[in-house]
């Protein structure tokens, strides 16, 4: 554990908000900062706090402040509070308030709104850490394990950044808010987390993996709508948490290629043609295609529910106030008001799947689920470019936004992986064709296996192409014990 | 032909698509469609503000081509591009460029000449970052020491200047140098002509961890930046570029053999070398071979902390020129003296050479190993390329 009586605030904040001239938050976050460190200890990755990892610190947020790589006890970590600087005569990029200059304080008008967005996004970032938490016992190597330790530090680290917008604008309220951030615990009875996706344990590598990409890029779709919010502090802390976001994404999407390319090769030694003899391909001990396939439509479905119901007010206002944007909201060419404007929503309509052009100030949600659906596209094709490579049948695709879903338009209905609507029964006869299995979460669970040798990976994945920081292939990204040895 | 070009390429089988370098380049060289990021040649002018908020290092690539890659073909590719032989410059290791500036390739080009073609960076050494900084964005150092390493009494003055670099990231390899920007003009009104020093510090710092960088500076007769160096007080904020360079590097495999023969300040890679190899391979034994040649005692730079260094780490010749009363003796005196040492290494392929001090200490030392060879029954003529191509070959001379 940090030393917390002699905390140095100056340096052991590394913040671009002039800190230690503003007393009134230092102190609010001196008050917090014991608590959070409690919370890592209790909450936070479980074990390994003594051992030395290697990992990116933000000191400050110019291009080459930016990624500062040196070993560090994760609870020694410095969490820093960074705000991509100030752009000169900003101003407000959507709706009623369009073309106004960006807010420097809170507006009064929509300050529970602001303050509530703010506190779902900062309940994200605690609760995947704490679903997380038991996956570094069984990390397939050195390498995997210290990123995950940075998914961690990182995800820890936009709660700070949450915690300092609740702390310096939302006064009482924000503090007691930032409290209760500490408080909630994913998958408690008593106190879950606000959003489900995040309720639920990470229980294997593989989910890890489909987590980062599918549902850490739900939280950068979020982030790039806030970082277009005419609130300019909240744009620019969004702005630079976008910047460690894409590592997450980077997990997750070499992960599961990596897991693609060993069942390839495997399958390829033991002259295995066919991806659909899952027996054959699990005795090799790596993941089977369809295996991985289900798991992807698991976290895809999952991770769509996040973007809430198609149709929304609450979104429709956050647009229309100015406070959440749409992805790239300053270069979409239109009038950025949208009050007369449609946009396609898929509905459903007397049990059919239809397309219904809705008005687009309604229909934010959607918009945005869309860019997401196109962005998580592009990382799927490079999986099926590697079946390609390896000359496997075999093609990951991504289900239809009706399948397995719990919020919004279909959530009353069952769908399989092509949008057709199925019965309940059906459905309850057929999901373990589409969604993992129990014996398909046992077998997985069967090959997590820790592999600490430096260099070395556990059998049902590859190793990366390039190493973090360009470090060699047997670098020792983690020193497990926590003691130098020898490289 | 077209002039060549050095191109910035993004791997498109470790990206992302994240687009963080897109958000980060100040001038908009970089845009994407639905396959691929990329970066528009017309546009990119080096700054390397994309490199480091890169989180999967498929950003930093370099190729030099006659004809460059266009936005399309590169949306359109599918993996990297190979080098196309032949048109690396002066110099390339493997695809990687020493420098992006031209004025400073050239000065390496020239330094690598007596490598006796085009030199190649050891399998195993870590991939370097080259021209984070330039003249027109340098990094700030703060001079935190500068020491005489020489006796007050010796001809030579020459100093151990430690910079820190404070939160900058200004991440260097062993082997590698970096520029020194030297203010004000010369007599033709024009900025100083760009020096490179060899770090003398590991990767890690003076100190492990610690954000700084060494060099072993001698003051000489009117040079500019060395007599700028070399009275600097502590605290003095420089501007420095770099880091510079991609083969003379180390290899981080245990096994590897060094040779490592120098004069003077050449002296300076090989001591962040061998601080490398005591800070992470502490175990290894009878690995490294070094000849250090000088005028007299009183003039060989790291004299004291070189005598303990132990010798199951190093084994330490030192050669004298000009001390009173013995006669003249240079590194390729002592070598041949060691033959039988020299060709028993020379035969294992885990053998690295590496030269490093003055040019005129090339020929001595090329003609040395050439008899050794002989003696022994190899052909240094053709050992010789086959080291180098193999990346155990390195010559650093000036």
């Amino acid at each position: 554990m940090a030393d917390l009586v002699n905390v140095d605030y100056n340096t052991s904040i590394p913040n671009n908000v002039n800190l230690s001239d503003d007393r009134r938050v230092l102190k609010a976050l001196e008050k917090w900062h014991p608590g959070y460190l409690n919370w890592w200890s209790n909450m936070g990755p479980e074990g390994f706090q003594e051992s030395l990892v290697y990992l990116r610190t933000a000191v400050s947020v110019d291009p080459k402040g930016w990624a500062k790589f040196g070993y560090v006890k994760m609870p020694e970590y410095r969490w820093g509070i960074l705000l991509a600087p100030e752009e000169e005569g900003r101003t407000i990029p959507c709706g009623e308030h369009a073309g106004n200059p960006a807010w420097q304080e809170v507006p009064g008008e929509y300050r529970s709104m602001l303050r509530r967005l703010i506190v779902i996004q900062g309940d994200t970032e605690p609760a995947s850490v704490e679903q997380q938490r038991h996956l570094g016992k069984t990390a397939p190597s050195l390498y995997d394990m210290r990123n995950l330790f940075q998914v961690n530090v990182e995800e820890g680290r936009h709660l700070w950044a949450m915690v300092y917008l609740l702390q310096k604008y939302f006064g009482a309220d924000g503090r007691e808010e930032a409290d209760m951030l500490l408080q909630r615990q994913s998958g408690s009875e008593d106190h879950p987390r606000m959003l489900g996706a995040f309720n639920e344990a990470t229980p294997d590598w593989l989910s890890f993996f489909m987590f980062t990409y599918f549902t850490d890029r739900d939280g950068k779709m979020q982030l790039e709508a806030l970082a277009q919010s005419g609130f300019d502090p909240l744009s620019r802390t969004c702005r630079f948490m976008l910047t460690e976001e894409a590592h997450h994404m980077f997990v997750g999407e070499t992960g599961v290629g990596r897991t693609i390319q060993r069942t390839c090769e495997a399958m390829k030694e033991a002259g295995i043609t066919d991806p659909y003899d899952i027996n054959a391909v699990r005795a090799l001990g790596v993941i089977d295609l369809p295996t991985i396939q289900k798991k992807a439509n698991m976290h895809y479905s999952l991770s769509l529910d996040l973007f809430g119901s198609e149709i929304s007010t609450n979104a429709a206002n956050a647009f229309n106030s100015g406070i959440k944007g749409r992805y790239r909201e300053a270069k979409i060419e239109d009038d950025h008001k949208l009050e007369r404007d449609t946009y396609p929503v898929l509905r459903l309509i007397d049990g059919k799947v239809v397309i219904s052009d809705e008005p687009a100030l309604s229909a934010i949600n959607m918009r945005l689920r869309d860019d997401y659906v196109k962005d998580a596209t592009g990382g799927v094709n490079r999986w099926n470019n590697i079946l390609k490579k390896a000359g496997v049948e075999f093609e990951i695709t991504l289900p239809h936004v009706a399948f397995h879903r719990h919020q919004g338009e279909f959530s009353a209905i069952q769908a399989d992986p092509e949008g057709n609507l199925l019965s309940s029964e059906e459905w309850e006869k057929r999901k373990d064709e589409w969604i993992p299995s129990k014996e398909d979460g046992d077998f997985i669970d069967s090959l997590m296996k820790p592999q600490w040798e430096t260099g070395k990976y556990a059998n049902w994945i590859s190793p990366p192409r390039v190493g973090i920081d360009n470090k060699p292939g047997d670098f020792e990204y983690v020193k497990v014990s926590g003691v130098a040895s020898d490289a | 032909m077209n002039a060549l070009v050095k191109q910035h390429l993004i791997d498109p089988e470790i990206c992302i698509r994240c687009y963080t370098c897109e958000e980060h380049c100040p001038i908009d060289a970089i845009t994407h469609d639905e396959n691929n990021v990329v970066v528009d040649v017309s546009i990119c002018n080096f700054c390397m503000d994309c490199i480091s908020p890169c989180p999967t290092g498929s950003i930093d690539n370099w190729r030099v081509v006659a004809e460059p890659y266009t936005l399309e073909q590169q949306f359109d590719m599918l993996e990297l591009p190979e080098q196309e032989e032949g048109l690396e410059q002066a110099s390339d290791g493997g695809g990687s460029l020493e420098a992006l500036e031209d004025e400073i390739e050239a000065l390496l080009a020239k330094a690598h000449e007596g490598t006796g073609g085009k030199p190649v960076a050891p399998a195993s050494a870590s991939k370097p970052s080259i021209n984070l900084f330039n003249r027109a964005k340098p990094a700030k150092a703060i001079v935190q020491g500068n020491f005489r390493l020489t006796d007050a009494d010796a001809e030579n003055d020459v100093r151990h200047i430690i910079l820190s670099l404070g939160e900058q990231v200004f991440p260097v390899l062993e082997g590698q140098s970096i520029g020194v920007v030297v203010p004000g003009e010369d007599a033709d009104g024009r900025p100083h002509e760009p020096r490179l020093y060899s770090v003398a510090s590991p990767r890690d710092g003076e100190k492990p961890n610690t954000n700084n960088i060494a060099l072993t500076v001698k003051r000489e007769d009117k040079g500019v930046a060395s007599n700028y160096l070399c009275d600097l007080d502590r605290g003095a904020e420089i501007d420095i570029t770099g880091p510079f360079g991609a083969t003379f590097l180390l290899p981080n495999d245990p096994q590897a053999n060094l040779i490592m023969i120098c004069t003077g300040t050449g002296s300076a890679p090989f001591r962040g070398f061998t601080e490398r190899r005591r800070r992470t391979m502490p175990n290894l034994q009878n690995k490294l071979l070094l000849y250090f040649g000088a005028r007299r005692p009183e003039e060989l730079p790291y004299f004291g902390p070189l005598k303990k260094v132990p010798e199951s780490l190093m084994h330490t010749e030192f050669c004298y020129s000009r001390v009173e009363g013995k006669r003249k003796e240079y590194v390729q005196d002592r070598m041949r003296m060691r033959s039988d040492v020299l060709l028993a290494l020379l035969q294992q392929d885990e053998t690295h050479i590496y030269i490093c001090g003055l040019k005129g200490m090339e020929t001595g030392v090329d003609e040395a190993l050439a008899d050794i060879c002989r003696n022994g029954g190899l052909d240094w003529a053709v050992l010789k390329p086959e080291m180098r191509t193999s990346g155990r070959y390195h010559v650093e001379t000036y």
